[in-house]
């Protein structure tokens, strides 16, 4: 009955979805109060049968219910409770389940909590929500059904993917959704305003915390998939430019650009138009994303769908959103009054320096996830890989970071930028010191490495002198100071943490890309490896049984000048189901830096080959990206922000929950 | 039944949904307006100056850029009031109380399953009566091995179970673990084979042929795998070779095989010649045969016979089996043909002859 009961919830959903897309709409052209609050109780209602529907696929998989196909192509009875819960969403359909459910999730989240909104453009909103909403339920009933039952149940299920039977997956695709779907809120605002024909200041103000929102969760989720490709793939890498990390990537460059321009329209009224532009682009990157990894079109880890049919109804909904939005955008777009004039250099000019660097170079992702997609259409195979980011996207990046820490400094309208020079001399000075101690200290290794250090350096103490000139600790006496501190926004300090967070992360990938080291070694019990001052002692392989694999463990002791540190126990799991078998690298922190032991194969002589890396500050490549989620935190917990801030107190209060 | 309570009481909830704010339209519910925004900007400014943040000059720049959108965003909304469409109203209603169950109930039924109840693994485990379907018993020694991937007997039970249920991969698995801990074998190595080969779609794969090879070195006359190692010639199209490989393995056969017409069916597609014949006591082996396999297998060893005796005529007893063949095949002409053929034959020798005449007596044959 749970799996009958979940299905028809699906069904129910896109009912409510279907009314929710058309009700609302005709209210707002009417006028009518209660035609357009029906986009309210929908998308409320629509929230309860979507995560009806998705908690009963749960309680199906946890149950070992093999009389559905999903749970038998895709769960096993001996699984530990933990992966058969996140085994729902690491297969095809589940995720696509858990795509709608989010989906569902942000809809409801402006029903709950949009009260500032004027009520036309809340119903707007909604339904255009709702039209986002039926087009991915119709695909997931008719392609990719998750309640599709089995006769004849068989006795057990073939088990997951053992890649994915791991922590980071638990964590990881609900994050990216999160930060995906998130950004269809935006793009519902975009087009509401473009029907309803008028884009004020104010409109920026209010998507401005849902697009906050949408790019915490993605920089988090790109992040937390990185560090699992890193542990989990057994390569010691943690960005591979595969088109899938690209697909999440890009979504992100565009969003972020597009927080930055809203910025400008909130404050300034000015790029109105690029910011709807930006919004309309960001979700159809985000479908396009969708597309690349559901459709099978790019082999990789990802594409467990590789079925045409999915493929082409995707491409359907693609096409008919992408094209929909910016045909009426061109339609709308020359009626929009354009805002506030500012001066090149100014505040407004730097965001839009930001905007141009971010967009280029999300264009050039896109050229390289694209190009070998057409050319093996056209029977070219080619790949785009490393090199050609480093030499597009990289000094585009590099320019970029250069320019973060005079935004905060410019005025708006009209910057000084001597004025902002002068005031960054600190940290200029802090960054060629840096430069200089790399130089002089750095064996080997590429010579921009020092100039890279230099350049999150000068990132970092770019967002601190920021934060000092603000609060005038070193100006004014510490007790004006103190009470500036007090009284300084909180996104003023979000924004000081997100661009420390850039540089952070950069110092991370410039000293893991340049004093990395590796050692690859066929290993017998008792040999003694030397790197980067540590000694790496083999000392012997056991057995073990997991719930359902297999481990062949082998024990690595790690001392240094003789002394014992700690013991590695990297493994290699066999899983009987699928007869695959995994590679469980294992990891030893100091500081930030790690030690890093994966395993090859046994020769037939009985030794073991292992790849050993030493990877310093390699931490702060992940740490960096918290860091800016954090800013973004701090931003939305902002009271600009909140929503409903000038109304009478009356039970739940907006986005405060967020903090 | 609870099941279709069930759905009716959720489609119940939803038309719910869209019909509550209808039902509550004459209220006007709390709504946001663009000014709000403003006059926080506003409050912002005054928040900023007071601490310092920003200057007077750059303040009084900000309040009127913001008092203009202010005011813009006032006259806007006086222009166009709230009203009450009761016709869409009922309209919308409706559309909720109709088309949300037709909707549902048209997506719904064709890819639903109403009549399956659910199958959760607990309830499985144990049906009431105390039988245990076959599958379940499978995957309980499948889980005993995954514990105790050692075990050969444990292998040496599962392997064969799971080639009948048809898992190939796993049966492929459960041989070479067979093989592994309870020891190697020409049988095992050519029960191997013939599962690869059976995942390969009966063809002989390289694979596959190594595992016969490595049964035939172990045990020269086992016959599955030479009969697999025959096959391979021929799917290489080497019929000869194939030939000669089942030639040999029929002659060293023992005469109640059951695969004895297998082997020479495959014989005579390559149409290596004619398998050698049976001795007389390998008759009853024929007994089990069908009608047809029987009354082919006995004309060709005939036929066989008849082939022979032309060619060495003095065999008294072989011209008599010969004849009474034909006699009780009902075939008098070859009968009496075979009579006069063998008198000839035999002409020479009155021993032999009066032999002959003695054995037709029984025959009831005239002449």
């Amino acid at each position: 009955m749970i799996a009958e009961s979940g299905h028809y919830a699906l069904v129910l959903a896109l009912a409510l979805a279907l009314i929710q897309s058309t009700v609302p709409m005709l209210g707002a052209a009417q006028r009518d109060v209660a035609l357009m609050n029906v986009g309210r109780s929908a998308a409320l209602a629509q929230l309860v049968f979507a995560g009806l529907s998705f908690i009963a696929l749960i309680t199906l998989h946890v149950s070992s219910d093999f009389s559905v196909a999903n749970v038998f192509e895709n769960s096993h009875s001996m699984k530990p409770l933990l992966y058969k819960i996140t085994g729902v969403w690491g297969n095809h359909e589940g995720s696509m389940l858990l795509w709608v459910s989010i989906l569902a999730l942000f809809g409801a989240m402006v029903a709950a909590f949009g009260n500032n909104l004027p009520l036309s453009l809340r119903a707007r909103v909604l339904s255009v929500q709702a039209w986002v909403a039926s087009a991915f339920y119709l695909f997931i009933l008719t392609t990719s059904n998750p309640f599709a039952r089995l006769a004849t149940p068989p006795i057990e299920g073939r088990d997951l993917n053992p890649v994915l039977q791991d922590i980071g997956l638990a964590v990881h695709p609900p994050m990216l959704y999160l930060g995906y779907v998130g950004f269809s809120i935006s793009f519902s605002f975009a087009i509401a305003a473009l029907i309803e024909g008028r884009i004020d200041a104010a409109w920026a103000r209010w998507v401005r915390p849902w697009t906050l929102m949408a790019w915490i969760f993605l920089t988090l989720g790109i992040a937390m998939g990185s560090y699992w490709a890193y542990y989990e793939l057994g390569w010691g890498g943690w960005w591979f430019w595969d088109p899938v990390e690209n697909a999440s990537l890009m979504p992100w460059l565009a969003g972020t650009a597009l927080l930055h321009s809203a910025v400008v329209m909130e404050k300034r009224n000015a790029l109105k138009v690029w910011t709807i532009l930006l919004s309309i682009l960001t979700f159809s990157l985000s479908l396009l994303g969708t597309f690349l990894v559901r459709s099978g079109v790019i082999t990789s880890v990802h594409a467990f769908a590789s079925d045409p049919t999915r493929g082409v109804f995707i491409l359907g909904i693609l096409v008919l959103f992408i094209g929909g939005s910016l045909t009426l955008f061109a339609g709308r777009a020359t009626a929009l009054k354009q805002g506030g004039l500012f001066a090149p250099i100014s505040r407004e000019g730097a965001l839009v320096l930001n905007n141009l660097l971010l967009t280029v170079s999300c264009a050039t992702v896109l050229f390289g996830t694209l190009y070998p997609v057409i050319m093996e259409a056209l029977d070219f195979k080619l790949s785009v890989g490393a090199p050609f980011y480093n030499l597009t996207f990289g000094p585009l990046f590099a320019l970029l970071l250069l320019m973060v820490p005079f935004g905060p400094m410019l005025a708006w309208k009209r910057g000084d930028l001597v004025a902002a020079m002068q005031r960054l001399l600190a940290a200029g000075v802090a960054s060629l010191a840096a430069i200089a101690i790399a130089w002089a200290w750095a064996r080997g290794g590429s010579a921009l490495a020092p100039l890279g250090i230099g350049l999150g350096v000068f990132v970092i103490t770019g967002a601190i002198v920021d934060l000092v000139e603000r609060t005038g600790i070193a100006r004014v006496p510490f007790r004006t100071a103190l009470h500036r501190t007090r009284g300084l926004p909180r996104s003023v300090w979000g924004t000081a943490f997100a661009h420390a967070g850039l540089g952070i992360a950069l110092l991370g990938i410039v000293c893991e890309t340049t004093w990395n080291s590796e050692l690859i070694s066929t290993l017998r019990p008792g040999d003694v490896r030397n790197l980067a001052g540590y000694q790496i002692k083999f000392d012997g392989m056991t057995q073990r049984q997991g719930p359902n694999f297999a481990e062949v463990v082998s024990t690595f002791v790690i001392s240094e000048d003789g002394k014992q540190l700690s013991v590695m126990t990297p493994s290699k799991r066999s899983f009987a189901t699928r007869g695959m078998s995994t590679t469980e690298a294992a990891l030893m922190t100091r500081g930030v830096s790690q030690l890093y032991v994966s395993l090859g194969d046994t020769t037939a002589d009985g030794g073991l080959a292992v790849r050993i890396y030493h990877k310093p500050l390699v931490l702060l490549i992940w740490f960096g990206p918290v860091l800016m989620a954090f800013g973004g935190l701090l931003s939305l917990s902002d009271r600009r922000l909140r929503v409903g801030a000038p109304q009478p107190a009356r039970g739940l209060r907006g986005l405060q929950a967020a903090e | 039944m609870t099941l279709w309570f069930v759905f009716a009481v959720m489609t119940a909830a939803a038309i719910f949904a869209v019909l509550l704010p209808l039902g509550l339209g004459a209220r006007t519910p709390s709504d946001g307006r663009e000014a709000a925004v403003y006059t926080d900007q506003l409050a912002e400014i005054e928040r900023d100056v007071e601490n310092g943040l920003i200057g007077k000059v750059e303040a009084e720049a900000a309040r009127v850029e913001i008092g203009r959108r202010l005011l813009a965003a006032a006259d806007q909304e006086n222009e166009v009031p709230v009203k009450a469409s009761i016709g869409w109203r009922r309209a919308a209603a409706v559309l909720a109380l109709i088309g949300v169950p037709v909707v549902a109930l048209a997506v719904y039924l064709p890819l639903g399953s109403p009549q399956l109840p659910d199958f959760p693994l607990t309830a499985r485990a144990a049906p009431p009566d105390g039988s245990q379907p076959l599958e379940a018993l499978v995957s309980q020694v499948e889980q005993h091995l995954q514990k105790n991937p050692t075990d050969g007997r444990g292998w040496t039970v599962l392997a064969p179970v799971l080639a009948r249920l048809g898992r190939t991969e796993d049966a492929i698995r459960a041989y070479r673990n067979m093989i592994t801990y309870a020891g190697d074998g020409a049988a095992k190595r050519a029960d191997l084979g013939e599962m690869i080969a059976a995942a390969a779609g009966g063809v002989v794969t390289a694979e596959a042929k190594a595992e016969f090879e490595r049964a035939h070195a172990l045990e020269a006359d086992e016959p599955k795998s030479n009969y697999y190692l025959g096959l391979a010639a021929e799917q290489d199209g080497r019929k000869q070779d194939a030939a000669a490989i089942w030639l040999r393995l029929l002659s060293k056969a023992p005469a109640d095989a059951p695969w004895r017409p297998l082997v020479a069916a495959a014989l005579a597609r390559v149409g290596g010649g004619e398998a050698p014949a049976l001795p007389s006591e390998a008759m009853a082996a024929a007994k089990s045969m069908s009608e047809g396999d029987r009354d082919t297998m006995i004309r060709g060893m005939v036929d066989r016979l008849a082939t022979r005796l032309k060619q060495d005529g003095g065999d008294v007893e072989g011209w008599l089996r010969l004849v009474r063949a034909y006699v009780v095949m009902g075939d008098l002409d070859k009968a009496k043909g075979a009579l006069s053929d063998a008198r000839q034959a035999v002409s020479g020798d009155a021993e032999r002859l009066r032999q002959l005449n003695e054995g037709v007596k029984t025959f009831g044959l005239d002449g």
